[in-house]
């Protein structure tokens, strides 16, 4: 098994590379029929030497050999699947031979689990690395006919790409290493932590969104190499942007999720290095996002939008560096290794070319119109990608300040989330009043009053809000009773709150407006005219929902301003209050199962006298791995999450020791997750086509024409 | 159009005023409400690390049997009770602990420069942009074919309109 595995990954490298080398060579040698063209004559009397004879050969054959390029490029896809299979395979069969699945895999693993194997560990997870990356140019050479010669670049650099991931596996990392000595009867076991539903999707997801970001980098520089012509290149990027930045969305979130539902310690996000690599290309990736229409529609931040599709490849593979280089001390211990100087190289080799090309092309990539005001989408643009360049550059910052700090002053500090919460919160406050104003604003120009009448009424709504939820009795329970001078934290969450009545009541008004015209015009309802409105201009109102959904987020992060925790020994008929409610202990006991020993409480959960359910939090204890793991039961409603954790007996008494948490609103965050993804969704479904209500003898009959403005996104 | 600017900055400068003016108040209010002792020992638990290696904020630190935790939050416990300054108790803490234990860099020495730097970053971004768009106002229009007029004025916002109308919905 383990040589088929390695051979595949051989062949992979193989095919890789004359991939890289035989594209290259069909690139830099123009097409035999140009080529004829140009030289007319001239062409002739290159037959001199061996060289020429051999150049003017490989030109005529200049499409077969690109050709043969992009199928090797098809073929390591299948290679790298061959080499996945192999592990996942050996997983299933115990063969624990192989040293990889040794340590990473044991007999009574669930099923699930042990396909899980092939990222879990840093030599799977680099093959399954590498798989995706196969898996995106598998479907990018595939669809080469959209633009034969940009994909041809694409495809080049994608190549490139594959060659080092591929060596990476193949003299780095070969997840086919042999175990020596006798062999073993039973694995190591996967790490407790893993061994959760959501660590089956989460990898993957966050792969898929990483990994991604290598395919509108391939354009863009293809592009840049090419000078190429004209905006296509920037619709197919934007596409592939918006599809890794969804898929990147569920990864950031499913991890977040599964931190909540596993680490048992209350909290969905910690700023540890590891899911802040996994933010700052999210981050550049949104920026692209919201630049990219400046380019489309006004021809203006092409040199903007090459860096920031350069700068979210180019983060990923820091990310990457900083997960697996053991570089910045993370509670994700998973992974280290010595693979980092191969992508401190790497990484290195990827920004000099990229700033070569840069340097020698960016004359191509002058702007094409100018701004006409300041109070326009257009400067909203340039400030919002101010703030997601700067938010990205904090948590760079905040990262790698440890180790700032170690090298000026010799001692490291730590950087955790109160820095984040001092320095970022703010950043993200301001972002969310753009997010408010941006869909008021018109492309080109908008007039103060105009502004001022349609923001008027929105931000009436939010101080009412506001001044509400300052008033409200704190009995009510988070987020009512917020009052601004108790705390920091509830200032903050005070104004995000409020921000987000702002936003919602912009988005809402904008979806009034339009669809009031529709309705006006066809004497439709005036949800089936939203609907309609939706469907015509599905990446602008899908864009809008995505904002509704970063809303209903922001909300539920608003609610931690009130979390609330109690930890307490409890025995027979104990009881806790925190919040509104009382726990009792009904009961506590130890089971065993194939692949662990479990030791549980059942809590009995009451409020205002009445039992409302029971909890049942547990401990497990894995035995292959000989770690321990909580299983923490949350009891989630929209207002507020009763998170329950058994911590473990107390050897002294024997009684089990809980932690309970009240966190407000954390469902709103899960919830507004949701509808980024469907609104992400909805931006990728094509414009239903957009019916004239005017007779076309009518519009001839004007006395002017207008160029059309493009409706705006 | 200088009256208006006028009227703008006058606007600016009152709204800027208020603002300042509820800025001071809020945090007279906010120093007004520290002090009880439970929510010192929570602020303060939040602010520091536990150093076992789990690399969680103290109070966050959910392992039974955790060889630190326990005995660092007894002495916070105590030194909160005992009434001494925030200062003074994450004092205490880094000469026992080292400068790990604190959450957050200071706001002293080499350390201010982690809460610095981002918000100079913030402001030459800010100085960046605004440079930029004063560049692209003054930027000559693209030139016209066949001597064609460029539009201007109420004409131009008539066609604007049309095409809005036209085309957005």
């Amino acid at each position: 098994m383990a040589t088929i595995g390695s051979f595949a990954l051989l062949i992979a490298l193989a095919l890789s590379v004359y991939s890289f080398v035989a594209g290259l060579i069909a690139l830099v040698l123009r097409p035999a029929t140009d080529d004829r063209a140009r030289n007319g004559r001239a062409a002739n009397h290159d037959h001199h030497s061996f060289f020429s004879y051999l150049i003017s050969m490989l030109r005529q054959g200049n499409e077969r050999i690109a050709e043969t390029a992009r199928r090797a490029g098809l073929m390591v896809f299948v290679a790298v699947l061959l080499a996945a299979a192999v592990l996942v395979i050996a997983a299933f069969n115990n063969d624990f031979r192989i040293a990889y699945i040794f340590h990473h895999s044991n007999r009574d693993l669930d099923a699930k689990y042990k396909f899980a194997t092939l990222w879990s560990g840093q030599e799977g997870s680099l093959v399954f690395w590498s798989l995706l990356l196969s898996g995106y140019a598998f479907v990018l050479r595939l669809r080469y006919k959209t633009d034969p010669r940009l994909f041809a670049y694409a495809s080049v650099i994608l190549a490139g790409v594959q060659i080092f991931f591929l060596s990476l596996v193949n003299f780095a990392a070969n997840p086919f290493g042999l175990l020596e000595g006798p062999l073993r009867a039973d694995g190591s076991g996967l790490n407790p932590l893993l061994q959760y539903p959501e660590m089956v999707i989460h990898p993957p997801m966050l792969y898929l969104g990483y990994v991604g970001t290598t395919i509108p980098f391939a354009f863009a520089l293809g592009a840049l190499i090419m000078k190429y012509p004209g905006d296509k290149w920037i619709h197919i990027t934007r596409r592939w942007t918006m599809v890794t930045w969804g898929l990147l969305t569920c990864g950031i979130f499913l991890g977040a999720h599964w931190a909540y539902s596993v680490l048992g310690w209350g909290g969905y996000w910690g700023w540890d290095p590891v899911e802040n690599a996994s933010l700052m290309p999210w981050l550049f990736g949104t920026a692209f996002l919201h630049s990219v229409m400046m380019q489309e529609k006004r021809g203006m931040l092409k040199v903007w939008n090459m860096w920031l599709v350069f700068g979210s490849f180019w983060l990923s593979l820091l990310g990457t560096l900083l997960t697996r280089s053991g570089m910045i001390a993370s509670v994700h211990a998973f992974a280290q290794s010595s693979i980092g100087g191969w992508f401190t190289w790497f990484t290195a080799i990827v920004f000099a070319v990229f700033i070569f090309f840069f340097f020698k092309n960016k004359e191509h990539l002058r702007s094409e119109h100018k701004l006409e005001s300041l109070i326009s989408r257009e400067s909203s643009f340039l400030f919002n990608n101010l703030l997601f360049v700067l938010l990205t550059f904090t948590v760079l910052w905040g990262t790698w300040f440890p180790k700032i700090s170690e090298l000026v002053q010799g001692n490291k500090v730590t950087v955790s989330g109160p820095f984040y919460n001092r320095v970022a919160i703010p950043v993200v406050l301001l972002l969310l009043i753009l997010t408010a104003l941006g869909p008021l604003l018109a492309w080109r120009k908008t007039s103060f009053e105009s502004l001022k009448r349609n923001f008027m009424w929105p931000t009436i709504a939010a101080v009412i809000v506001m001044i509400f939820l300052m008033i409200a009795p704190p009995s009510w329970g988070g987020p009512f009773g917020l009052r601004p001078w108790v705390d920091i934290s509830y200032f903050y969450s005070l104004m995000a709150l409020g921000l987000c009545v702002l936003v919602t009541a912009t988005i809402s008004s904008e979806f009034y407006r339009g669809g009031r015209v529709i309705s006006d015009k066809t004497g439709q309802g005036m949800f089936a005219s939203m609907v309609q409105l939706t469907h015509r201009n599905t990446r602008r109102y899908g864009g809008y929902i995505v904002h509704f959904g970063v809303v209903v987020v922001i909300i539920g992060v608003a609610g931690a301003a009130f979390n609330q925790d109690k930890e307490q020994e409890m025995s027979y008929g104990d009881k806790m209050q925190i919040g509104g409610y009382t726990l009792v202990c009904r009961s506590y006991t130890d089971e065993e199962f194939p692949n662990y020993d479990v030791e549980w409480a059942v809590m009995d959960v009451y409020k205002d006298g009445k039992q409302i359910d029971t909890l049942t939090p547990e401990r497990r204890f894995y035995r292959a791995s000989q770690q321990t793991s909580t299983l923490p039961f949350v009891r989630s409603t929209l207002k507020e999450d009763l998170y329950l954790t058994y911590e473990g007996l107390n050897q002294d008494t024997g009684h089990p020791i809980l932690k309970a948490h009240v966190n407000p609103l954390v469902m709103w965050l899960w919830l507004g997750v949701w509808i980024i993804i469907g609104g992400t969704a909805l931006c990728l479904v094509p414009n239903a086509p957009s019916f004239s209500t005017v007779p076309v003898a009518k519009r001839v009959e004007r006395p002017a024409t207008a160029t059309p403005v493009p409706a705006g996104d | 159009m200088d009256s208006q600017l006028a009227n703008m900055m006058t606007k600016f400068n009152s709204i800027r005023r208020a603002f300042q003016c509820s800025l001071l108040a809020l945090a007279v209010i906010t120093l007004a409400g520290a002090g009880d002792p439970a929510s010192r020992f929570h602020d303060l638990g939040h602010q520091l690390m536990c150093i076992c290696g789990c690399n969680q904020i103290l109070l966050e630190c959910n392992h039974v049997g955790c060889p630190d935790s326990d005995g660092m939050r007894t002495e916070l416990t105590a030194a909160v009770t005992r009434g001494d300054s925030d200062s003074l108790v994450q004092q205490a803490f880094v000469q026992k602990y080292g400068p790990t234990v604190l959450a957050a860099p200071t706001t002293t020495g080499f350390d201010r420069t982690a809460y610095i730097v981002p918000f100079v970053a913030l402001f030459l971004g800010t100085g960046l942009v605004v440079l930029v768009v004063r560049a692209w106002k003054n930027r000559p229009a693209p030139a016209i074919a066949d001597g064609l007029r460029p539009l201007r004025g109420p004409e131009l916002e008539q066609f604007r309109d049309q095409a809005r109308k036209e085309t957005d919905l």
